[in-house]
């Protein structure tokens, strides 16, 4: 059980900065999620917390204990590889209870905790075998139960399910989650796939370019992003971002996307925005599902606009269309019933209520 | 009649190209591998029909690849000669000794060239392979003057004694078989010591329990390698040992079976016979293991 903490830190490589003084607490028994395009710095993060890759500056805390020169052994954590990393002429037993074993821990609670980890994840049967004769899933299994086992401070995931085929990922994200619940260690996971980081997380750390973009919970990067990166990266398909000016009409602000096309800001927002007014560099987000087919009954702040539909996507449960604005193309989500239609002019409503303005010079939402 | 036609009519046109040229390549496969069995057994086969002869069928030379008049008197007399075992004795020592110092050192230095990356570690890695490219007979004369050197310095006489050959020997070993573990534990993915560093385990465990078991093929392979050398190396022992008992095989052969200008060949068959079986033994019962080792590396997944 322990709290961790980011000052500051930061990774050079030669001269290459790949993660530029990030700042984060993490608190007892929270799992947060590193999630970022590659490249980011996520996984240097991970590694530094890890202790297998030396820190340029900064500080790491764990249990307000710096350990900055801290081998990894003593720091007490618990790392599950991309590649599961197991050691391939031990069987799962031997795997699971390796660091145990170097830490001469008696043999019976050697015995009891492996036979306790297999129960949580369900691989008692397996202890026996290699790792070559397990499959993906079964091989990822025994990678987080050689965690388990060890009952660290910490439990890091790197990429965990990188690996494994689309239906399977599903499964052990579940499986994940359903660990957590019961042992519930202090976890940092790391991944791209944003899918993964708002199913899991209680609170998601988008990184970019070595800095942290933000910190919040999955719901609150959705619904209130602070910046473009942000608002692109979290949700698919991705937020509809479309260059737009903020006019002021006797008294009301406009959002004009173009010629023909403008919407009135709610009310409850003018007061906000009003500041920005006349300004012409501002982007406007709209994610596909408040783009929807108009409905007979309209609700408060939604307008209606027609446009030419390029492509349609039916998924079953809705159709996406997809249509140019401003030479950008604009994803919206209608009812499968709707008749949309490649090709033709179809009435669509824009739920203004959830829309974002960015400002497009430094990328911060207003 | 009809079942034939329609046999004819069913059969792709494709496949049957394609089996046609599986045929022809089997076929050079074949007809390349009768003549290398050919070019490497006709030897070692001359050698074993000569050593069943007596030295009289022999000089007569009438038959050369029939013996009319088998005898074992060959390897009863090189097998019950104290000299002969003698060498046999010296071969074994220096080989087995040789091969357990080239791996103490080897597997060490591999581990740390491939995984511990400290300045200019690179440089040696490559550094090491290049010593093993200067030829032994570059070397004999300079190592021969520090022994003498050495004798001088410390007083005990190095050359004309067999265990010279285990402190030379490993100047040819210890390169390669390093050069072939760095290969080995280089391919041994990085997350593996990684997580046995997050297991706790130091350099040490993770080499002795992570390390030599996963790259058991390659140290397999490397010992192989280096028993061959020890096993079979000449020009060192001609050069550094020159008491009848304190000779190994190759050399023992020649200089106690030729005499003079008369050369007993059934005993010089008899004898290279012998001294070549070990190895052979060896290869034949490590060999499985080797395979099944490199089989396991490529089916990963």
């Amino acid at each position: 059980m322990a709290q961790v903490t980011l000052r500051k830190l930061t990774k050079t490589y030669d001269a290459t900065p790949a993660v530029r003084g990030i700042d984060l607490d993490i608190a007892d028994k929270e799992f947060v999620v590193l999630v970022g395009p590659s490249g980011c710095g996520k996984s240097t993060t991970l590694r530094m917390i890890a202790g297998l890759e030396d820190i340029s500056d900064g500080e790491i805390l764990i249990d307000d204990e710096l350990v900055n020169d801290v081998p990894p052994k003593d720091r007490d954590i618990a790392m599950v590889f991309q590649n599961y990393a197991l050691y391939p002429h031990m069987t799962v037993y031997e795997n699971m209870s390796f660091g145990l074993r170097l830490k001469k821990v008696p043999k019976p609670e050697i015995r009891a905790r492996v036979e306790n980890a297999a129960r949580i994840l369900d691989i008692q049967e397996l202890l026996e075998r290699k790792p070559k004769q397990l499959s993906g899933g079964q091989r990822q299994r025994v990678a987080m139960g050689r965690a388990i086992v060890r009952d660290p401070k910490v439990f890091l995931f790197d990429e965990p399910l990188s690996n494994l085929d689309a239906k399977l990922r599903v499964q052990m994200r579940t499986e994940i989650k359903r660990v957590h619940q019961k042992v519930r260690t202090t976890t940092i996971y790391v991944t791209h796939d944003q899918v993964e980081a708002m199913t899991l997380a209680d609170r998601v750390v988008v990184m970019n370019a070595g800095l942290i973009e933000q910190v919040g919970a999955p719901n609150e990067l959705y619904h209130a992003p602070a910046t473009r990166f942000v608002a692109g990266f979290i949700g698919s398909p991705a937020m509809n971002l479309i260059p737009c000016a903020l006019e002021e009409v006797a008294g009301a602000l406009r959002v004009r996307l173009n010629g023909e096309v403008g919407f009135a800001v709610p009310p409850d927002r003018t007061a906000r925005y009003r500041p920005y007014a006349g300004r012409s560099e501002l982007l406007f987000g709209l994610r596909p599902e408040h783009i929807l087919e108009q409905r007979p009954q309209q609700e408060p702040n939604q307008e209606v606009f027609e446009v030419a539909l390029e492509v349609t996507e039916p998924m079953g449960m809705e159709t996406l269309v997809y249509f140019g604005v401003n030479g950008v193309e604009v994803c919206g989500r209608v009812n499968p019933n709707a008749g949309a239609q490649a090709g033709q002019r179809m009435r669509l409503v824009a739920d203004l209520n959830h829309m974002h303005l960015i400002d497009d010079a430094s990328g911060k939402v207003l | 009649m009809a079942t034939a036609v329609l046999r004819g009519n069913a059969r792709p046109v494709r496949r049957t190209s394609m089996q046609r040229d599986r045929k022809r390549a089997l076929l050079w496969s074949y007809v390349f591998l009768f003549v290398f069995v050919i070019f490497f057994l006709t030897p070692p086969v001359y050698m074993l029909i000569t050593s069943l002869k007596t030295s009289a069928e022999i000089s007569a030379g009438t038959a050369p690849w029939w013996v009319s008049d088998p005898t074992i008197q060959n390897y009863v007399e090189i097998l019950t000669s104290p000299t002969y075992l003698t060498f046999f004795r010296n071969s074994t020592l220096v080989s087995v000794l040789v091969v357990a110092i080239t791996m103490l050192v080897s597997i060490p230095a591999a581990f740390a060239l491939s995984r511990m990356k400290f300045w200019g570690s690179a440089t040696l890695a490559t550094g090491v392979f290049l010593t093993y490219l200067i030829p032994d007979t570059l070397l004999f004369i300079p190592l021969f003057k520090i022994f003498v050197y050495l004798r001088e310095l410390t007083g005990i006489e190095f050359i004309n004694h067999w265990w010279v050959l285990v402190i030379i020997y490993p100047t040819l070993t210890v390169p390669f078989c390093t050069w072939i573990m760095i290969g080995y534990f280089g391919s041994i993915p990085k997350e593996l010591d990684e997580a046995a560093l997050m297991d706790g385990a130091g350099y040490l465990q993770t080499l002795t329990k992570i390390f030599i078991p996963v790259a058991l093929p390659g140290i397999i392979a490397a010992t192989i390698f280096a028993f061959t050398v020890a096993w079979a190396q000449f020009l060192y022992p001609l050069a550094f040992t020159t008491s009848t008992d304190q000779l190994v095989l190759p050399v023992g052969i020649v200089t106690t079976l030729i005499k003079g200008d008369v050369f007993n060949w059934g005993q010089i068959m008899t004898g290279a016979l012998l001294g070549a079986a070990p190895p052979l033994i060896i290869y034949a019962f490590l060999m499985d293991y080797y395979i099944a080792g490199l089989t396991a590396g490529a089916t990963k997944g």
